[in-house]
């Protein structure tokens, strides 16, 4: 029941853009069309979850005439927890579409990304109850052509052309990996089926390959640092609703896939999970110290993925080295924080680019520093942009804290056990994560701050306007997820840690009691958090009384703000985003190469000084452009010897085959 | 039946007894500069004076400014509630309670700022960047040394870290506590915008971080400011006190006044560090960040030998 609920989601999600390609005279009941199908598959596959999280699972085999391959599904509270963001919020973010990408004045362009729109959603949902190997890798094809097909939808321009061929090189990248990991595991295991894939053992042989292989390919996929590199293109470079998706729930296919293949193993050695855990914390700080350094509010927010994949590894990381050393409180704390982190990045990091768009559309510029007193024009879409912000950061009583603090707890428990199997060094991801925090924090202190505060710093942040109900609907649906997942964890932790269990291969037994240790502080964080919310009440309620009570004001109520005494300031002396910044990325220089151009002011009278700064992306813009760019050269002079001539092709060729031949011979 | 009326004694002097601090702090400094000083209960008065007021807003500004002082004060209280502060035991204790108590200060830390920046004044955005660096950086040094404490005491809720489990730990790992103590203790300097880091009677606007952020406010706003100042300074205090005081007495109503006397006696160090130093320049602000970092790296590895 709860599969056939699942299935039905992902098909009807799969062939939402139908519609659009039937109805080309009528784009706008298309539009609709497509949504209210959208719509409709969140609310079959969400059932299906929820009935599969309380305990209906379920598994079916159909024939698939493709070698070695067969339909072979399974829903378990592993693919149950990830199906709810990977529905849910492409619904939302179509819904978005309405208002935002207009079928009707977009024209061909949309019915592509509708098309491929509904096809990532359903193909995502398809590789999450996918139990075969051949089948989960072609869903994983689907998904990542449909993927940079929409990250090509404005292909006419320059920027947009770059980042998506990265894209879709990256990806095959990854999916070779991936090829080669299901190839081994198949060796492995003797079957392509995931039901005899469970129990390997994970000390044997080629175990560390597999593990190795998952880590390059699902790392790829997630951003995993230094595999970002696609990623803040990419991000920056499709629509902000297609941007939600990727951002919210596409990257997280990395993520189920490293836990999936990490749940087929035994015994796993405790390398796996300091690995995870390393790449984690790298990911995390160097993914918030780039962000600062972005003037591009949505590679700023890209950037910030890269970061939340961090903290997501870094609690599966833990929770691979309690497998290793038998610490069922690491298990349960590490693998709740590192899921329930999946669930709270979606409806944040939904939520921000969805209101980065909505700041796109009504200005026409993505850069920081030409924003500005966007609250005034637009304060629904403020409000709404300043609760993700607050939830992104690990602010209570929003949800980011409360899968923080599971990490937080798990790598606190590491360091307080003692004896043999105790992981001291694990310890050190909770600082870690701490500066982390305060990073973020920082760093949305700067969005909201230069895009919505202050005042327009030029005349297209003047334009700002509230756009329409169908953009703003999703976003206030995003906003009360957060605020309720963050007030009520507790009632969260029950399902994960049952998942936990069932991905460990553990009896639930074994986890109940760190589990009710968890659970029960979760509701004092809930009880901390409504003393918070009371006391604020409270103190609203004090001031408005005083304000009330005051004796008639004889002083302005309201003058210019204080400028220490300048008497005629202007919107462009404000402090922008690359200045807030600035001291936090001077810390970071040993890891940015910062592109600087200075034009000091000259002589008595000077008349123009300019600055301006930019942090290319280490990775891509430093390694591997450089590489390949000295490789092709390196080919090109080689070919220039041969000049063309067939005669010394036809050599070469001969010659490489009498190569090959004698390669065999002599092997 | 005396855990319960400490634990209301303890709620109490948090919120009565904390802006003695900053008068003992200021008597401190009057004196050792050779003058008689302000009463002290001077900041009660100010606390009073400043209710009275009308306010005046900012043209610029929105419901953001007017919502910072009332965020920072409500999630500095809320914080109160997880801090052991003399009492047995804090008002609620649970596994992991450090790390929703330093989010809450961030919390109130990501108020001020966004008040400070909705002003759209360049000298409070100056303050706004300079505060959330130095948080970041002080936020390791916190952990590294909740992460020494966990490693020492085996607890993990403050009232165990704080508490109960600290009585055999000072015979055991005192070098290492002590080195926690210390870098607890510039963190404390550091958040509450206290010399070397931030000078609090400075009267240049280039030169502040936490003053400069709430320039504007003005009235009963800047009540609600000052006084989560207070709050912030008696909770941080309580931790250092509580580390420092380690074993228990066996009288819990002299252990709360053996608290009360250390609170005063923090006071009385900060205003002595505040008497003999001068502010830090900026760009060393970071490495005394670190060096508290290190400490308790330090003491972490001392206790991992």
């Amino acid at each position: 029941m709860s599969l056939a609920l699942v299935l039905a989601g992902a098909l009807l999600a799969g062939v939402s853009g139908a519609p659009a390609l039937l109805w080309r005279r009528r784009p706008a009941l298309a539009q609709r069309c497509a949504t209210g199908l959208l719509l409709a598959a969140a609310a079959l596959g969400l059932t299906g979850a929820g009935l599969a999280l309380a305990g209906q699972e379920a598994a079916w085999t159909g024939g698939w005439s493709a070698p070695l391959a067969s339909l072979s599904l399974r829903l378990d509270p592993l693919s149950a927890l990830f199906l709810l963001p990977i529905l849910a919020l492409p619904a939302l973010a179509s819904v978005y579409g309405l208002g935002y990408w207009p079928q009707a004045e977009r024209g061909a362009a949309s019915i592509r990304l509708q098309l491929c729109f509904g096809l990532v959603t359903g193909a995502m949902a398809l590789v999450c109850v996918a139990a075969n190997a051949l089948l989960f890798l072609a869903a994983w094809e689907v998904m990542a052509l449909a993927g940079f097909l929409l990250v090509f939808t404005e292909h006419e321009k320059p920027e947009v052309q770059r980042a998506a061929f990265v894209y879709l090189a990256s990806a095959h990248a990854g999916n070779l990996a991936l090829f080669a990991l299901f190839a081994l595991l198949g060796r492995l295991a003797g079957s392509y089926e995931f039901a005899a894939m469970r129990g390997l053992d994970g000390g044997g042989p080629l175990a560390g390959w597999v593990f190795g292989l998952a880590l390059a390919g699902f790392g790829l996929k997630a951003g995993l640092v230094p595999l970002h590199f696609w990623l803040p293109g990419a991000h920056a470079a499709a629509p902000s609703h297609v941007s939600a998706l990727m951002s919210g729930v596409l990257l997280k296919t990395g993520i189920y896939g490293i836990l999936r293949v990490t749940g087929f193993f035994q015994a796993i050695p405790p390398a796996w999970g300091g690995l995870l855990l390393a790449a984690g914390a790298a990911s995390a700080i160097l993914g918030v110290a780039f962000a600062l350094a972005q003037h591009d509010v949505k590679r700023l927010l890209a950037y910030h993925s890269v970061e939340n994949i961090g903290i997501i590894a870094m609690g599966a990381g833990l929770a691979l080295l309690g497998r290793a050393t038998g610490q069922p409180a690491l298990v349960a704390l590490g693998f709740a924080g590192a899921v329930l982190h999946v669930i709270n990045h979606a409806t944040f990091k939904g939520l921000l680019f969805l209101g980065a768009g909505a700041v796109h559309r009504a200005t026409g510029t993505r850069e920081l520093d030409q924003l500005g007193g966007l609250s005034r024009a637009m304060p629904i879409t403020a409000a709404l942009f300043l609760v993700g912000a607050a939830a992104i950061s690990g602010l209570p009583p929003l949800n980011g804290f409360a899968s923080e603090w599971l990490v937080f707890l798990a790598s606190f428990g590491a360091v307080a056990g003692r004896g043999p199997s105790a992981l001291p060094l694990a310890g050190l991801a909770a600082p870690a994560l701490a500066l982390v925090g305060g990073l973020a924090a920082a760093c949305f202190a700067k969005v909201v701050g230069v895009a919505f505060l202050g005042q327009p710093r030029s005349p297209r942040a003047a334009l700002g306007h509230e756009p329409p109900g169908t953009m703003l609907a999703p976003m206030a649906a995003l906003a009360a997820a957060c605020a309720v997942i963050g007030l009520l964890p507790g009632a969260w932790l029950p399902g994960l840690v049952r998942a936990a269990a069932a991905w460990a291969s553990l009896p639930a037994e074994a986890l109940a009691g760190p589990a009710a240790e968890a659970i029960q502080g979760a509701w004092r964080v809930s009880l901390v958090a409504l003393a918070l919310l009371a006391a604020a009440g409270l103190i609203l309620w004090w001031r408005r009384r005083r304000r009330l009570g005051a004796a008639p004001a004889t002083a302005p109520a309201t003058v210019p703000t204080w400028g220490c005494g300048y008497a005629s300031p202007t919107p462009r002396m404000q402090y922008t985003g690359s200045s807030f910044a600035a001291m936090l990325v001077l810390r970071f220089g040993w890891v940015f190469f910062p592109r600087i151009r200075v034009e000091p002011p000259t002589g008595l009278f000077p008349r123009r000084a300019a600055f301006d700064s930019h942090v290319p992306d280490t990775v891509l813009d430093l390694a591997i452009v450089p590489a390949l760019r000295s490789g092709v050269r390196s080919a090109d002079r080689l070919r220039a010897q041969f000049g063309g001539r067939v005669q010394s092709k036809v050599v070469l060729l001969l010659a490489g085959v009498l190569g090959l031949l004698a390669w065999l011979v002599l092997r | 039946m005396t855990a319960a009326i400490l634990g209301a004694l303890q709620l109490l002097a948090f919120l009565a007894a904390s802006p003695l601090l900053l008068g003992i702090v200021g008597r401190v400094k009057a004196r050792v500069g050779g003058r008689e000083g302000p009463p002290l209960l001077q900041p009660y008065f100010d606390l009073a004076r400043l209710a009275r007021k009308g306010t005046v807003y900012s043209t610029t500004t929105t419901w953001v400014f007017r919502a910072g002082p009332v965020v920072g004060l409500a999630a500095v209280l809320a914080a109160g509630l997880l801090a052991p502060m003399g009492a047995p035991a804090a008002t609620l204790a649970f596994a992991g309670d450090f790390a929703l108590l330093a989010a809450l200060l961030a919390l109130a830390r990501f108020a001020t700022v966004l008040a400070a920046l909705d002003t759209g004044s360049s000298f409070e955005g100056m303050g706004a960047a300079r505060e959330v660096t130095f948080s970041a950086l002080a936020e390791p040094a916190l952990f590294l040394g909740f992460l020494s404490l966990v490693r020492s005491t085996g607890g993990l809720d403050l009232t165990h870290l704080l508490g109960d489990g600290l009585a055999e730990t000072w015979h055991t790992d005192g070098p290492a506590l002590l080195l926690v103590a210390l870098s607890i203790f510039v963190v404390a300097l550091a958040e509450n915008a206290r010399l070397p880091v931030d000078d609090p009677a400075t009267h240049l606007e280039l030169t502040m971080i936490h003053e400069v952020m709430v320039l504007d406010h003005g009235g009963p706003d800047l009540a609600l400011i000052q006084y989560a100042g207070a709050l912030k300074l008696w909770l941080f205090g309580a931790l250092v006190v509580q580390l420092a005081l380690g074993a228990r007495l066996a009288d819990p109503a002299a252990d709360f006044a053996a608290f009360l006397g250390g609170q005063a006696f923090f006071a009385v160090a900060i205003g002595l560090v505040e008497s003999t130093m001068a502010r830090l320049r900026l760009v060393r602000v970071p490495q005394l960040l670190v060096g508290a970092s290190v400490l308790s790296a330090f003491a972490l590895v001392l206790l991992l030998r």
